[in-house]
């Protein structure tokens, strides 16, 4: 397997509100952080993630190009996933040894539309659809099977927020207080912010990422699993992907230091806790977490990306970086990082 | 730069609806449906799945083609409430989210549970479809309009009309209320007074031949606090009280009035409470209630 490393890492400073920016002009100031923090201004290939339903306009993400520079003509790709999935192609890419250098961005604006509803388009269209079952209630359904302790979940969000006011990219949200359920047994606290915002990552292979940063943050692992999509054949309660992803990505190789997990909604910090088999002295999303900023679409890439800024910054020498796709957890990506 | 920033209002939308085939399995299931029959149906392995896949989701293998009529009932596994619909729901008030084990299936169906009160909910509940009517059902998941629990319990109304009469003892204790005394009866052979009025002994069996008046003063022996209505009593809470007239040896039962409830207390000195003379009938409305003397405690 070819050495690939993160070498670079930047995120706007997201917001809870509509900042007024088209999508090109959130992503370019995060593409030109990067180029700087890399000293690249080319890449072997490139790759983004999106969702065109977050604009409501078909292939919006063609317009995005717009603020990487596309000529001379590039190598370029996109999944309409969150870029975490972007990284994973970039990394296979990479494999191939004929290029040394990617650039990865994700973005998103659910600001601009109604995220809950919006969630209900990715569902199957024949089932559950039909049902208008939205984003909060079907991860209702998935904490309702885990039945959680209220004050772990609540304990979860608390720490969040307050690891979010420390970071200066996540939302300034305040402790939780008592409030009515959203959908119940979830509160609206519970449930990742709606937020705006973009992310950037360099990859950089071999003796690359040695010239450019002195401490690259090596992916030694890097493995996704998907689960049935259909809610009813799963078991909700455990999330079995994210642990074989896990298993794949060796993870448990060794001890973690920082884990940033993917959880837009409090429960599901607990499932994959227990499903990568993290141990309670691995921190936890010391960002703060989706709870804390979830610019969706870029929030999983967000967590690889501050998992190996740990490595970079020289703070952590182990790390594992999560994401998610699809209703209830149903796809995870597990990235382990190393100095 | 305007103050204001410049929005337009944006949809995203396929005008009539997407028309997307159904494929054979579930073409199947959704034609089912329209029939008002829900069905599953068997993987290699011989499990149910419910709705049908066209591939078993635990192995890749293609699923038989063997249908299976499942449920209709089936058990809540989960459930998730929803105080305030969205629009797309598909009902317009509180209701629940369920995973749904049809009877039968090995999978669960998720589905709207109409239960009307949230404390209804609860994993183990058992539920039932309710369809849409025939004429209305179009080979769509929403078919089932929503689920509904089964029925565990039902309201049975009993009433039947006497005329009742109150027997010797009781007229003659009512015509003494009607006069403003207690009516006793002392059993000569125990020595015991009983107080209303009777004409037997409970306790040897012999005729009562003595009738004594009491007086309408007593004491509290014990006592109950109720907070349910009842049409007898002025307002809620009240106080329902045993007690023992002077010089009788049973206590007898009456409403207490003229105090807070919290101050009602064993041994306290009541008197009762009369109509005017004459608002009165053959009856113990007479009495509207007892009342504390104000005397000391008396030992019980």
């Amino acid at each position: 397997m070819r050495e690939v490393a993160v070498v670079a890492f930047a995120q706007t400073k997201h917001t809870g509100h509509d900042e007024g920016l088209t999508e090109p002009e959130l992503i370019s100031p995060v593409i030109q952080e990067v180029k700087r923090l890399s000293g690249l201004s080319r890449f072997g290939f490139t790759c983004s993630g999106s969702c065109d339903y977050l604009a409501g306009a078909p292939f919006s993400f063609v317009s995005a190009l717009d603020a990487v520079g596309a000529w001379p003509p590039i190598s370029e790709s996109h999944v309409e996933m969150d870029a975490a999935w972007a990284l994973y192609e970039a990394w296979v890419r990479l494999q191939h040894g004929d290029v040394d250098s990617a650039l990865v961005y994700g973005y998103g604006k659910s600001s601009q539309g109604d995220l809950r509803e919006i969630m209900t388009l990715q569902l199957d269209p024949y089932y559950l659809a039909p049902l208008g079952l939205d984003q909060v209630s079907f991860a209702a359904l998935q904490a309702s099977a885990l039945g959680a302790d209220p004050g772990a979940l609540r304990e979860i969000v608390r720490r969040s927020r307050a690891d979010g006011r420390a970071n200066p990219y996540a939302l300034d949200l305040p402790d939780p207080e008592d409030e009515g359920y959203e959908v119940r047994p979830l509160h609206a606290s519970d449930v990742a912010p709606i937020t705006d915002g973009a992310a950037a990552v360099v990859l950089a292979a071999g003796d690359l990422a040695r010239e450019l940063v002195e401490r690259p943050a090596w992916i030694t692992g890097i493995a996704h699993r998907i689960e049935p999509h259909y809610l009813g054949m799963r078991d909700l309660a455990r999330s079995v992907s994210a642990a074989d992803a896990a298993r794949a990505a060796g993870v448990g190789k060794g001890p973690v230091e920082v884990a940033e997990l993917h959880a837009q909604f409090s429960h599901e910090e607990l499932i994959l806790t227990e499903a990568l088999g993290l141990a309670p002295d691995t921190v936890v999303n010391p960002s703060g977490g989706p709870l804390a900023a979830n610019p969706v679409m870029a929030t999983g890439l967000i967590r690889i990306g501050e998992a190996a800024q740990r490595i970079i910054d020289g703070g952590a020498g182990r790390t594992v970086g999560h994401a998610s796709s699809g209703p209830c957890l149903q796809q995870n990506l597990v990235t382990v990082l190393e100095a | 730069m305007p103050s204001d920033p410049l929005v337009a209002e944006h949809v995203l939308e396929f005008p009539g609806g997407y028309t997307r085939t159904t494929g054979p399995v579930i073409g199947r299931f959704l034609t089912e449906l329209r029939d008002g029959r829900i069905v599953g149906v068997r993987t290699a392995d011989d499990r149910v799945l419910v709705p049908p896949l066209e591939y078993d989701p635990a192995t890749g293998e293609p699923v038989t083609d063997t249908y299976v009529q499942v449920g209709p009932a089936g058990t809540v596994l989960s459930w998730a409430w929803v105080e305030t619909p969205r629009k797309g729901h598909p009902l317009d008030h509180p209701f629940a989210w369920g995973l749904i084990r049809l009877d039968g299936a090995d999978t669960s169906l998720v589905h709207a549970v109409d239960a009307g009160d949230v404390k209804v909910m609860r994993a183990g509940l058992r539920v039932r479809p309710r369809w849409k009517p025939e004429s209305e059902r179009a080979g769509h998941i929403t078919d089932i309009s929503c689920f509904v629990p089964e029925v565990t319990t039902m309201v049975a109304h009993v009433r039947t009309e006497y005329r009742i009469q109150p027997g010797r003892s009781l007229a003659r204790f009512l015509e003494g209320v009607r006069d403003g005394v207690f009516l006793a009866g002392r059993c000569t052979s125990c020595d015991k007074v009983y107080v209303p009025y009777r004409t037997t002994c409970p306790q040897c069996g012999s005729s009562i031949g003595e009738e004594l008046e009491l007086p309408d003063t007593g004491t509290v022996t014990t006592f109950a606090i109720n907070n349910l209505p009842d049409p007898r009593a002025p307002e809620v809470p009240f106080v329902s009280a045993y007690i023992l007239l002077d010089g009788a040896d049973v206590p007898m039962i009456a409403l207490m009035g003229d105090v807070p409830v919290r101050d009602v207390r064993q041994g306290m000195r009541v008197r009762a409470v009369w109509l005017p003379p004459e608002e009165r009938t053959l009856s113990m409305g007479n009495i509207k209630w007892f009342a504390p003397t104000g005397e000391p405690d008396a030992e019980l």
